[in-house]
């Protein structure tokens, strides 16, 4: 069981700063192909700064900056029993290439199904870029299979 | 491609469907370094088996990003507000995803014109692995 002291728990923040190349890397890993994702021109004419972020890339953040493992660490959830149950995203401002965007999270709630059998954690993040502009809400529901 | 408009976009119409090809071992790789999820379950078949699966298996995320690629193919991206999905199944390696979606409702607020759009990603089986939502403004 998970303990239910950490609903609250603040997450330490997340420092992303978004760079062309991993921008690139990640359209190419989802088979994105639109010239939008990978040439600033087009990026450009489309009306952004720079490469925008795709739709769910900021869940990257805590990724590359171990949040997210020291989370499971935290939690006692072993990387073998995880699943993601659902994810959302609520999106204020563009992100671009150039942009720095800060994560910071809060375990919002954590509840059981089937006897225990299923163990459930909710996380809520706020994305705010480096003019401290709230970007982008996430919210992330991790499952632990026991 | 024209981008639709509020008026001459209705409930019932349907995105055009995102065919993927069927998933394999390169795609999860790339992904697990793009995406930063590192997790060996996706990429390390000693590591699935001994978590009790028969083989590694498709990142939700990679999952999520293709139904997005099907929303941004439809309206540019800028113009997307919310998006929601559910994990419903797992997607297996050989899968063959299609992701589709439909116009749901439309709604004006704040003098914004924007409309709801129910996702749905599934294999060659019709097996439903995410159900999602997203909401985008329309011109």
């Amino acid at each position: 069981m998970i303990d239910r002291k950490w609903i609250g728990h603040q997450l330490p923040p997340a420092v992303l700063p978004i760079e062309r190349t991993r921008l690139r890397f990640f359209a190419k890993a989802i088979g994105e192909t639109d010239p939008v994702y990978h040439d600033v021109a087009a990026a450009n004419a489309a009306g952004y700064p720079d490469l925008p972020a795709p739709p769910t890339f900021l869940f990257a953040a805590e990724l590359d900056a171990g949040v997210t493992d020291k989370l499971l660490e935290d939690l006692g959830i072993p990387l073998a029993n995880l699943l993601h149950g659902e994810q959302s995203f609520t999106y204020h401002r563009p992100v671009c290439a150039g942009d720095t965007v800060t994560v910071r999270s809060a375990i919002t709630d954590i509840y059981d199904k089937k006897n225990g059998a299923l163990e459930f954690v909710v996380k809520a993040s706020r994305v705010t870029n480096q003019n401290e502009i709230l970007v982008a809400e996430l919210s992330t529901t991790i499952v632990y299979r026991h | 491609m024209t981008s639709p408009c509020f008026e001459t976009v209705a409930v019932g119409d349907e995105l055009p469907a995102l065919h993927l090809q069927a998933v394999n071992r390169t795609t999860l790789a790339l992904f697990a370094g793009a995406s930063g999820d590192h997790n060996p379950i996706h990429i390390d078949i000693d590591f699935a088996r001994k978590a009790g699966m028969v083989d590694v298996f498709a990142h939700g995320m990679l999952g999520m990003a293709w139904v997005g690629r099907l929303v941004t193919n439809w309206v540019p991206q800028g113009r997307l507000r919310r998006f929601d999905a559910r994990f419903q199944g797992i997607t297996h390696i050989g899968n063959t995803i299609r992701c589709t979606g439909r116009v749901v409702e439309k709604l004006q607020r704040d003098g914004e014109n924007f409309v709801r759009i129910e996702l749905r990603s599934a294999n060659q089986f019709g097996q439903i692995k995410i159900a999602g939502e997203a909401i985008v403004a329309l011109p």
